[in-house]
């Protein structure tokens, strides 16, 4: 009994998310049209007392619940408050988008909560059970989000290829898993590992699981050679769902890889550390070259975020505690990044336009200097320009490379950053050198302009003074892995 | 079939009583005859030209597949996979091909021009998966045989045990997961069809008499007692 109650108080902020999502449906079938902007402040308060409940019950140590299937530590608390924030920000900046667009409705809200309780369990699952069901909860909330504009058949489209292509990635994780479940016997991660460090198991078969499980993760985290439904997905779908599937879930995708690969697989680290390397820098080379030919902003973006995986994956191979730190430390500036990103074109679009094009952002600082500066700190963080926070995540995690002893593949990724910058910059010619073609003055809600000003100085601020997120990262990555 | 002779090259090297070629155990002899039915029903589901006959082939490879789950003492799970794969999801997969005109032709489509790429690369990982996932690392010298229960060892007692203890929360994932599903099933395809005669009991309860019922005030009228006969003969 004491066990349950145990069990239960450490499930308490997904339980919060849960529940709420499910009254967030049945509250919305109560509600008049005029009076819908209710399940929107329900959803923002949830997000509020799930991040009260996770950040009041914080402990430096680590606790097992459900016989060790669930995980409370400081890794999956510092990662579960990001996901907050970076949900909330989502429910900001598409509140006007999806409003206009008749898809204001209980379904939207409810399936993202779905989808971040499913990120909550990645992040705080042990066994392999766990995790995959979080991964399930989550990519089934967000196949259904893609679709839920119904009559846009681009939506359609990108919800087809994005199913097919994950329930493939699903599989082939699975497979891996039930390779590794074979020769431990055993789900848990913990006990997955100590039966690695305990007796010399197959190595071949242990091989041929971890390739399909790093095939099924790189699938999940769009790292090239799996990147395919990246693009596609993120041009199809409503620029509203497209803001969420390239932000929060690779928090969630992170912690799914450390759980599995570095606190369940660790003795073949060696072997892991190839592959990520490899697709690490396919990644930043197909990411950057591909990006240069895209003419439409959110494709372009898209190829931006696999070169940025290829970053993180860089972290990723360095395989220490230094590395994966830093590697958090790109993810969080990676979500930050994107969010004012899909921010600035979410405020851009209007009722029956899409801002989705690079000439869309012609000429922006003769419509609004503000938003043209915004944009301008965006986009030089993520080409990795001093003194903003893109170049300080890019710096950490080279740093980790070249101490684990990749020189050349530094060097190299150093490059790429340089061909990159490119369209990056591109961008900004175009908003602050070119003539607008579009004179509609911008409309959106106060509270989105204040949450996407301060959302885009973090970026410069951050990137100043990084200490603080960056001990933040140490402190996620140390207190669960060491 | 080359597992077969593997097994047994590796148990008559490691002298095991009873494991020849020759007298085979009576459930070794039910183990291979599933297992090459289910092997061929599995092929056949993906070579037949027919969706039909497609959805019966896998009919048969569940049953199959339960016959060998039997065999591993899963009764349980063995009964599950019949009642709910054959008895609800099949009749439900094959009503639904039935239903829908599938143009086969067209899905076969590039399956000529893709063949030399795809056959090399499947075959070669085929090739791969047996050498790793065959009897060298997973056979009866490398793997210890589970011991066979008592005859009162309840299969199904024991899986429900672990489901609501060890597995709790993965079970109640996958419920949150079916509730998802369920939610995402709705919203994808329930449309307020203008033409559908659906009736709404909020409003039908609403409703008052003066909506339904016009009271029309006429002048009393006096009946002409010939009339009626008038109007016979006119006819």
């Amino acid at each position: 009994m004491e066990n349950i109650r145990y069990d239960l108080i450490t499930a308490v902020p997904e339980m919060i998310v849960l529940g709420m999502a499910m009254l967030v449906l049945l509250v919305d079938l109560f509600l008049k049209q005029s009076n819908r902007i209710a399940i929107y402040v329900l959803a923002q308060v949830t997000l509020l007392v799930a991040a009260y409940v996770t950040f009041s019950t914080h402990t430096p140590g680590v606790g097992y619940a459900f016989t060790g299937a669930f995980v409370d530590d400081t890794l999956s608390d510092v990662l579960k408050l990001m996901i907050y924030l970076g949900t909330s920000l989502i429910f900001v900046y598409t509140r006007q988008y999806i409003q206009v667009r008749n898809m204001f409705c209980g379904e939207f809200y409810a399936l993202v909560l779905f989808s971040v309780a499913g990120m909550m369990i990645m992040v705080s699952g042990q066994s392999m059970l766990t995790l995959y069901m979080g991964l399930e909860l989550l990519s089934l909330s967000l196949y259904t989000l893609v679709a839920l504009d119904r009559d846009n058949p681009r939506a359609t489209e990108a919800a087809m290829k994005y199913f097919v292509l994950g329930a493939l990635a699903s599989g082939m994780l699975l497979y891996g898993m039930s390779m590794v479940y074979g020769m431990t016997g055993s789900l848990n991660i913990a006990d997955i590992n100590n039966a690695l460090m305990g007796g010399a198991k197959i190595h071949s078969v242990m091989i041929l699981g971890l390739v399909f499980i790093v095939a099924g993760l790189a699938f999940k985290l769009g790292a090239v050679p799996f990147q395919m439904w990246v693009p596609d997905v993120y041009e199809g779908s409503p620029t509203a769902i497209t803001v969420l599937i390239s932000s929060v879930p690779k928090l969630a995708a992170f912690a799914f890889i450390i759980r599995l690969l570095v606190q369940g697989l660790q003795t073949l680290a060696v072997d892991w550390q190839q592959m990520l390397m490899i697709m690490a820098v396919l990644s930043i080379i197909l990411g950057n070259i591909t990006a240069i030919a895209q003419t439409n902003l959110k494709r372009m973006l898209a190829y931006s975020t696999i070169s940025h995986v290829g970053f993180v994956l860089f972290g990723l191979m360095s395989a220490s505690i230094n590395g994966f730190a830093s590697a958090l430390f790109y993810i969080a500036s990676y979500v930050i990044m994107t969010l004012a990103g899909f921010g600035i074109i979410l405020l851009l679009s209007r009722k029956g336009f899409e801002a989705e094009h690079l000439d869309d952002l012609k000429g922006l600082n003769q419509r609004s200097p503000w938003y043209a500066f915004l944009m301008l700190i965006v986009m030089f963080s993520m080409a990795g320009v001093p003194p903003t926070l893109g170049f300080y995540a890019k710096f950490t995690v080279l740093q980790a490379a070249l101490q684990a002893g990749f020189l050349w593949l530094v060097v190299f990724a150093v490059l790429m950053a340089v061909i990159g910058a490119f369209y990056y910059l591109r961008v900004i010619k175009l908003m602050y050198f070119d003539e607008p073609l579009d004179h509609h003055p911008i409309q959106a809600p106060l509270d989105m302009r204040a949450v996407l000003s301060v959302n885009a100085g973090a970026l410069l601020v951050i990137g100043l003074m990084p200490q603080g997120l960056m001990s933040l990262c140490v402190y996620a990555v140390l207190g669960s892995l060491s | 079939m080359i597992d077969f002779v593997e097994a047994n090259k590796s148990a008559s090297t490691s002298k095991i009583k009873n494991m020849t070629f020759f007298s085979l155990h009576f459930q070794d002899i039910v183990f291979y005859t599933l297992a090459i039915i289910l092997l061929i029903a599995g092929l056949r589901v993906i070579t037949t030209r027919n969706p039909v006959y497609a959805a019966l082939y896998l009919v048969l490879a569940f049953f199959t597949a339960a016959g060998i789950w039997l065999l591993l003492e899963a009764e349980f799970l063995a009964i599950a996979l019949v009642l709910v794969y054959v008895g609800a999801v099949m009749v439900l997969f094959l009503f639904v091909v039935m239903m829908l005109d599938i143009n086969l032709d067209k899905l076969r489509e590039g399956f000529w021009k893709a063949l030399p790429v795809a056959l090399p690369v499947g075959g070669l990982m085929a090739v791969e998966m047996v050498m790793i996932v065959g009897v060298r690392n997973f056979g009866a010298d490398v793997v210890a045989t589970p011991a066979a229960r008592p005859a009162d060892y309840s299969n199904t007692a024991e899986l429900g045990r672990v489901l609501y203890t060890d597995y709790l929360l993965p079970f109640e994932l996958a419920s949150v997961v079916l509730l998802v599903a369920i939610v995402a099933a709705i919203a994808l395809t329930l449309r307020d069809r203008k033409d559908s005669k659906s009736m709404d009991p909020a409003k039908q309860v609403l409703v008052k008499k003066a909506d339904r019922l016009r009271i029309v005030k006429m002048d009393a009228v006096v009946e002409d007692a010939e009339a009626p006969a008038a109007a016979e003969e006119a006819k």
